[in-house]
């Protein structure tokens, strides 16, 4: 059955790296970039684990389509390259370690969460910001339905929610309200606009179904 | 003179009905810029150095090897030696730096000495309070000792709420910017776009009129953000040190240690009543705090006018300042009458709804609206058929209960004024020094407008959140759509008269016979005689219409205040796991003559989630040992997920009655009874009384072996 999804198999969003950022210094990662720190590298990595950091290095992010080329220390999150570096403001830094969904992007075409995620691990995927859901200037179906379902008070916690509302719909094109429930656990809103998120779901899907292009 | 009066249900084509908020494209687009997405070239990142301990000396502080870092621009210190410090996360230094990091870094390497002293942090059970209690206030009225003594029953329970966190999405901060040596210019996450500069300009020593505040867009703030806060002003001070804006915008933790608290109550209580089910007396003992100065009493009995006698105490605590935490100190007050009342049914083996409905006079001046609502809800929940005696028999451990609460709140408009422009080319604007929470304020803003001038609602553009507008009050107290609406009205009545006189030559007709509806302008009655809009507003030539409007506050005959409401709520309880569950919530509210409906249902399902959430989850933990906080994040702090609510029907009272009411405000009232309601479900599930919120799995289970094992 088409609607029946595996939890388990859900894409987890971006695991806290912040007990291993706090020891400072320079930073292991599996990826074809070199600095030299003259740091020792952590104790039991791998031959081809490369040390970054602690000092700024070139990273380059792929946001809705548009390359960026920036200069940041390898602590940078994503979403501190998001918002601070480049002008993506759309993100909210809520929790900044995983728990409110209110940095949530889609990266490589699935939902992470932007505060949890090093913009050096970010490097050659896809970024997806709430900014690039209507970069042609027209709101995208789950944007209008948010409208007109009013799912959106403060509207803080709002960008996260669309875009995990479009990574929820991308794999899921007819979810039941349970499904929208598990799908969008990882989201958080303090001023309480779920009752109108769970109809802009079922509306916007209806709508997307009906032939409207996705983003 | 102008007739400014609320249009009736025949004659409105904009009011009162569903809308979507103006501001909404914004929002979902990420195009809404809060204080925390501002910047401004050159701009530094402040940060705080706070106390960790709950109570404590400075000794010393030694900012050296931060002064010496590159990238600090600026370091003040706050609190130096010899100052006492009350709570854990109060400020102690302040750092500005060229980058978010490098400024957590200084923080780091900033070492304070302190000599730490005793604390008190937890203030649920008074016998350990010693000398922290403060002397007791205490107030009779009527003759409770009359009651007590002709009394069949005598229901006695214990009732708590602990001390919760406002946990705004946003937190508080603010960027702040000297255009010179005494003008600033602040963008701060603030309640009170008009009043907040007063904060920077005292400390600061400028000309309240030189502080400028903006803001656009803001990420919550259910009451914790009126003032200016330490932080805001000694950013301020860096940015003159150091020669460039500062931004200063606090993390979670600190947001939820230091930047909004809700006060605690814990209450005993006995209640009289004959057999009947005729409630005789109430007597209370309640203690609570929201900090060093302990906590103010609560209502108590709320919402009835039974004889009592209260007794209460405050506590002093090392737990860091409260603040007004959306509607002060009812859900409190709600949560220890409706739970007594609960209990006393329960002892008279009554259904509670019958109980109300029996005593509803002690309800009074509301009495009949309290009825109406409470039969709606029940029969929006199908109570008479779903409700059972307390302790729910059916076999297995999922357990099923009813609970039911009724609250008020008062409203009324604040003093507001808004300057409404018609230009030439048909463009109208209305400009006021007022903000939108996420209730919509922006939207009533156009809706009140739209309706009076006879445009559609995107005809109107609405200039908010910078305090160079005319004034309107702070966002408190339920009172910004009174206000907003009012001074709106007015400004629009005036400014559309105005326009009549202008143009009734060319329709050959009075400027008192004419209106505005549909987009055109036209003699009373008499579509033939008329003109567009556009045609009126060319005739304006060089000179646009500018009309400002006010709303008084207080009295102000467009505003009322004093509404009821009643919500019931059904719930599932697992006594394996002590999960609960809520199956369905149904609430009733009165408000008033209503102008957006689609914004007031989501102040009403918002206030409902904002209360399953405190019911269920929040508590700001305290320590003992250490006097801190212990889940400053939000995997410990929790809030409801969009799993957790169930099914919400709200209902809101409209009819002519309501409507010759005036506007009230919306954003308090519904978020009082959830607590109460959902505790009274629990124990006509379970059987027995969970005493203290948020009721959790573990205070489930303690209470469920107390009442003599799991079934
Ligand atoms: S800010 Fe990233 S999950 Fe909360
Ligand atoms: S709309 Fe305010 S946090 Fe969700």
């Amino acid at each position: 059955m088409a609607r029946s999804r595996d939890p388990d198999k859900r894409p987890r969003k971006g695991l806290s790296r912040r007990a291993f950022l706090s020891r400072g210094a320079g930073l292991a990662i599996a990826a074809p970039i070199v600095t030299g720190t003259g740091l020792p590298a952590p104790q039991g990595a791998a031959a081809d684990v490369k040390i970054l950091g602690p000092g700024k290095v070139p990273v380059t992010l792929r946001v809705n389509g548009k390359t960026h080329s920036l200069n940041v220390e390898p602590r940078v999150t994503l979403l501190e390259a998001l918002r601070t570096h480049l002008d993506y403001t759309g993100a909210k830094k809520v929790c900044d370690r995983a728990t409110c969904g209110a940095c949530t992007v889609i990266m490589g075409g699935k939902e992470v969460y932007a505060c949890s995620i090093l913009a050096v691990e970010a490097q050659g995927k896809d970024i997806l910001t709430v900014e690039g859901l209507s970069a042609s200037g027209k709101l995208h179906p789950i944007q209008e339905a948010f409208i007109e379902h009013d799912a959106t008070q403060c509207g803080f916690c709002t960008p996260g929610f669309v875009v995990a509302c479009k990574a929820l719909l991308d794999r899921n094109p007819n979810p039941t309200v349970a499904d929208i429930e598990k799908g969008l656990g990882g989201n958080l809103c303090r001023c309480g606009t779920y009752v109108g998120i769970r109809q802009a779901v079922l509306s916007a899907a209806k709508t997307m179904k009906g032939g409207r292009t996705d983003a | 003179m102008p007739d400014y009066k609320w249009p009736d249900a025949t004659r409105r084509a904009l009011m009162g009905k569903r809308h979507s908020r103006i501001d909404g494209p914004d929002k979902v687009s990420g195009k809404a810029k809060y204080t925390q997405d501002r910047k401004l070239p050159d701009m530094l990142y402040g940060r705080i150095v706070r106390c960790p301990y709950a109570h404590a000396k400075v000794v010393s502080v030694d900012t050296s090897a931060a002064e010496k870092m590159p990238g600090v621009r600026a370091v003040t210190v706050i609190q130096g030696p010899g100052k006492e410090i009350h709570w854990a996360g109060d400020e102690i230094v302040a750092i500005a730096a060229t980058d978010e990091n490098i400024a957590r870094d200084a923080a780091r390497s900033v070492k304070v000495v302190y000599e730490q002293l005793p604390h008190f942090v937890r203030e649920e059970d008074l016998s350990e309070a010693g000398s922290q209690i403060k002397d007791p206030e205490e107030k009779t009225e009527g003759d409770p000792d009359k009651g007590f003594k002709e009394a069949d029953v005598v229901s006695e329970g214990v009732y708590g709420l602990p001390v919760i966190t406002h946990c705004t999405f946003e937190s508080h901060g603010s960027l702040n910017a000297w255009e010179g040596d005494d003008k600033l210019l602040a963008y701060i996450s603030t309640q009170a776009v008009s009043d907040v500069g007063s904060g920077y300009a005292q400390p600061l020593k400028i000309p309240a009129a030189n502080v400028h505040i903006l803001q656009d867009h803001i990420g919550g703030g259910f009451g914790s953000k009126f003032s200016t806060d330490r932080w805001d002003v000694e950013a301020a001070v860096l940015a003159k040190k150091a020669g460039k804006p500062v931004r200063m915008v606090l993390d979670r933790d600190e947001e939820l240690k230091v930047a909004g608290a809700r006060p605690s109550t814990f209450a005993r209580v006995k209640v009289a009543a004959k057999k009947d089910g005729t409630i005789l007396a109430w007597d209370s003992t309640s203690w609570g705090t929201g900090g060093l100065t302990g906590a103010g009493a609560p209502p108590l009995p709320y919402c009835w006018r039974i004889p009592y006698r209260l007794k209460h105490y405050a506590v002093a605590t090392n737990i860091g300042p409260s603040r007004a935490w959306r509607a002060p100190n009812h859900p409190q007050a709600c949560c220890i009458t409706m739970g007594a009342l609960e209990d006393l049914a329960a002892t008279l083996k009554m259904d509670p709804l019958d109980l109300f409905l029996k005593n509803i006079e002690m309800t009074a001046p509301r009495a009949n609206l309290y009825k109406e609502e409470l039969l709606k809800a029940a029969e929006m929940i199908e109570w008479k058929k779903k409700w059972h005696p307390r302790g729910d028999t059916t076999p297995g451990h999922i357990k099923k209960g009813l609970g039911l609460s009724i609250h008020t709140w008062g409203g009324r408009g604040h003093v507001s004024e808004n300057r409404v422009t018609i230009h030439a080319d048909g463009s109208v604007s209305c400009e006021l020094a007022s903000q939108d929470l996420g209730t919509g304020t922006r939207t009533v803003i156009a809706i009140v407008a739209a309706e009076t001038l006879g445009l559609p609602i995107s005809a109107i553009t609405v200039k908010i959140g910078d305090n160079r507008y005319p004034r309107s009050g702070a966002s408190g107290g339920s009172t910004t759509v009174g206000g907003v609406s009012a001074s709106t009205r007015r400004a629009t009545v005036d400014a559309r008269d105005l326009l009549f006189q202008k143009v009734a030559p060319a329709l050959n007709a009075d400027a008192a016979k004419l209106e505005a509806v549909g987009g055109r302008i036209q003699v009373q009655g008499d579509p033939t005689k008329s003109m567009t809009w556009k045609q009126a507003c060319a005739r304006l030539g060089a000179t646009p219409i500018v009309a400002t409007g006010k709303c008084i506050g207080g009295r102000d005959e467009l505003t009322n205040q004093g509404v009821g409401g009643a919500q019931m709520v059904e719930v599932a309880v697992d006594t394996e796991t002590g999960i609960v569950k809520i199956e369905k919530f149904v609430a009733v509210q009165d408000v008033g003559y209503l102008i957006s409906l689609k914004t007031a249902e989501s102040q009403m399902y918002g206030a409902i989630i904002m209360g399953i959430s405190y019911s269920l989850f929040e508590e700001k933990i305290m320590d003992p040992t250490t006097g801190r906080m212990v889940n400053p994040n939000m995997e410990f702090y929790k809030l409801a997920g969009i799993g957790d609510i169930g099914r919400i029907q709200v209902h809101m009272v409209m009819n002519k009655e309501q409507d010759e009411r005036g506007v009230i405000g919306l954003g308090e009232p519904p978020v009082v009874s959830p607590g109460a309601a959902i505790g009274n479900a629990i124990a006509n599930a379970i059987g027995i009384r969970v005493p203290n919120l948020p009721f959790t799995p573990d205070r489930v289970l303690a209470a469920l072996e107390k009442r003599g094992g799991l079934s």
